[in-house]
């Protein structure tokens, strides 16, 4: 038929874009998770075990992630929802322009430049110097779990928010009104309407935040003054420090193992708060 | 080779590097004045078709890619290079020697020059990874006029691999204001980081260094390998993490902000610290420490081996080491390039400290680069 063989043409460069991109690079990943490491370093050929039998090894490096990936992505929400709610439903459409460009403006330097920024403020030198003229001496701020977190958050905040906004900027007015006609107080309103019809929303601006925190290496590295130790940066020195590639491999299919589980959850979530998966958009 | 083009003409820059050596501007004015400053800025060359080409005798090709550590090159003499050759030297900076042996290691560099610390050379030959130098296309490496001491590494079963670049030492900076004093041991260093200087210490985030100190803190070489001796050195480190300020190799911010009072520090580093601040000073650690000497190398794999060629021997002529030395306050083993050298910079304290401050440190041995225990004791302190 014409038409299936014009489908298969259409579809042929994303085909081949995932078996080149994703499988092939996944494919050597595994391999290489059964290897071990020659005495010099890197990759020797075997077929082993031994690597995902040292996981715990960086057993700290993952409870980190897994402690600061699910804190970041909740303070993240908690920060953007009341932002996005104010952006689609309180502000006037003419400035709402304006202020959804300076959410997204910070989001176009590199996240390296802006997490050098804050190395600014929250040094010796920012806002500490700020609050010993108000007499609190000697705050440390830089190098801080609670740095590393600001600067999650700030990072990630426009992945939060633009989802969230999407959903309460689609959402019918109409039923609001008729749940105020009927004397429903507008805090109930929110909780019954407004709230579960933005979840498709706020279901993928965190998973977008969540998956990203998993991987995240650059912003512990810079504002945690290397003292917090994720598993991304245990990979960054598996690969290029110690050069164990096969234990790095393994480690990484570990995380993509765990990621896969949450992805799991999370599609069991949506189908909970009755959303179709088209609505989400991400999976 | 014309400077008409170059934004300070070659009289003004040699009048200017001579302010310099009296001592009558700072190096940071020197730096700015002469332009090498903005030239790093242009160094990359992203745009190679914009540069001119040209027929050459010998043409070796229109670019050199150069794989080397950060500060620790003058500018302005890849803009001689490119006006002598016409090829353009594209650099790549990195923060350790194992990193270089991964990216060297997974292939593909690209690389043409790199730039390989004493310890790392054997474990390159054992690879297979590095090109045995042809001497005659280096004709200004004059082995009779280098210290023995930093330039044997590079040689290997009678192979020479690597012609020298520089050496150093890895020392400990301090900001005396805070420290109320000199800082010249790893004892007063550890101890001190978990009693007075509690929140305000860094150590490198580089197992050779970080493990190494904690060693000579104890007692034992810096480049043990033994499990005993190890398990105290970790057991030093996991104790002193709470206090660190950070562990990481880019330590030049924190010390000059005032956040951090004390730092693991590389000569050239302790050298344009104290020269900016002279507050922050610069001491060895009595009871040992690393000495290393790196070296100019060619990958197997190099696309462009002759212009990898011509930029060693460019670099190493003594005039352009010279100025090298100048600009990055690293020392050279090579006395015809000392003797270009101004006084002052030949009796700096920092740059060439005694031979008797000298005497206890350690060169870094080859195990220390591919052992696993170090490694992992590493990723544990990290994650401690």
């Amino acid at each position: 038929m014409t038409q299936s063989r014009a489908r298969a043409l259409l579809l042929t460069p994303a085909g081949l874009w995932y078996a080149a991109m994703l499988l092939l690079p996944l494919a050597v990943v595994l391999i290489f998770s059964f290897g071990e490491r020659s005495a010099i370093g890197g990759y020797a050929p075997g077929f082993t075990f031994e690597q995902y039998a040292n996981l715990p090894a960086r057993f700290a490096a993952f409870r980190n992630t897994l402690t600061l990936a699910p804190v970041g992505t909740i303070a993240a929400l908690l920060i953007a929802y009341p932002l996005a709610y104010f952006l689609a439903v309180k502000v006037s459409p003419k400035w709402k322009t304006m202020l959804l460009v300076l959410v997204i403006v910070p989001f176009w330097t590199s996240i390296l430049i802006r997490s050098y920024a804050w190395i600014f403020l929250l040094g010796g030198k920012g806002i500490p110097a700020l609050l010993e003229t108000i007499g609190l001496d000697d705050v440390r701020l830089l190098n801080t779990p609670f740095a590393v977190l600001v600067g999650i958050v700030y990072g990630y905040l426009p992945l939060m928010v633009f989802p969230i906004y999407v959903a309460l900027e689609k959402l019918d007015k109409r039923l609001l009104e008729a749940a105020a006609d009927l004397g429903t107080p507008p805090w109930r309103a929110f909780l019954q309407i407004t709230l579960p019809l933005s979840m498709p929303g706020v279901l993928t601006g965190s998973m977008l935040v969540f998956i990203l925190l998993m991987g995240e290496f650059l912003i512990p590295a810079i504002l945690g003054g290397g003292k917090v130790f994720f598993v991304g940066n245990a990979l960054v020195d598996l690969f290029l420090q110690s050069r164990n590639w096969a234990f790095g491999s393994a480690v990484a299919v570990a995380l993509v193992v765990i990621m896969l589980i949450t992805i799991g959850i999370y599609s069991r979530l949506v189908k909970r708060f009755g959303a179709s998966r088209d609505d989400v958009g991400l999976m | 080779m014309t400077n008409d083009n170059a934004p300070i003409s070659r009289k003004a820059f040699m009048e200017e590097l001579r302010r310099y050596q009296k001592g009558s501007v700072t190096r940071r004015h020197f730096l700015g004045v002469t332009g090498l400053g903005t030239a790093a800025a242009v160094m990359g060359g992203a745009m190679p078709g914009l540069l001119p080409s040209r027929a050459r005798a010998q043409d070796i090709g229109d670019r050199v890619v150069l794989a080397t550590w950060p500060n620790y090159h003058d500018a302005a003499n890849f803009d001689a290079f490119t006006d002598e050759t016409g090829a353009y030297t594209q650099v790549n900076v990195f923060g350790s020697n194992e990193e270089m042996l991964a990216k060297i290691q997974a292939g593909g560099s690209g690389w043409d020059v790199f730039v390989p610390t004493n310890y790392a050379i054997p474990t390159y030959v054992e690879a297979d990874l590095i090109e045995p130098l042809d001497l005659s296309k280096i004709p200004n490496f004059d082995p009779a006029s280098f210290d023995p001491r930093f330039a044997d590494a590079g040689t290997i079963d009678g192979v020479v691999y690597g012609v020298p670049k520089n050496w150093g030492t890895t020392g400990i900076a301090f900001n005396s204001d805070k420290t109320g004093g000199v800082v010249d041991s790893w004892k007063a260093f550890f101890d001190g980081a978990r009693d007075k200087w509690d929140g305000r210490v860094m150590v490198h985030d580089y197992q050779l260094t970080t493990i190494g100190n904690a060693l000579v803190y104890h007692g034992f070489s810096f480049n043990s390998v033994d499990p005993e001796e190890l398990a105290k050195a970790e057991k030093l480190l996991i104790d002193v993490k709470p206090h660190l300020y950070a562990i990481s190799s880019d330590y030049q911010p924190a010390m000059r902000n005032g956040d951090a009072w004390l730092t693991m520090c590389w000569t050239g580093d302790g050298k344009q610290m104290n020269v900016d601040m002279p507050e922050i000073g610069f001491a060895l650690g009595k009871e040992g420490g690393e000495i290393w000497s790196d070296y100019y190398a060619i990958p197997k794999d190099a696309p462009h081996k002759e212009a990898a060629y011509a930029l060693i021997n460019f670099l190493l002529s003594p005039e352009v080491n010279a100025k090298e030395a100048l600009a990055h306050g690293y020392p050279v083993a090579d006395s015809r390039t000392n003797a270009l050298l101004p006084e002052k910079l030949l009796n700096d304290p920092i740059i060439y400290p005694a031979a008797e401050a000298l005497s206890p440190l350690e060169f870094g041995a080859a195990v220390t680069l591919t052992d696993p225990n170090r490694a992992e004791l590493m990723a544990r302190f990290k994650s401690a």
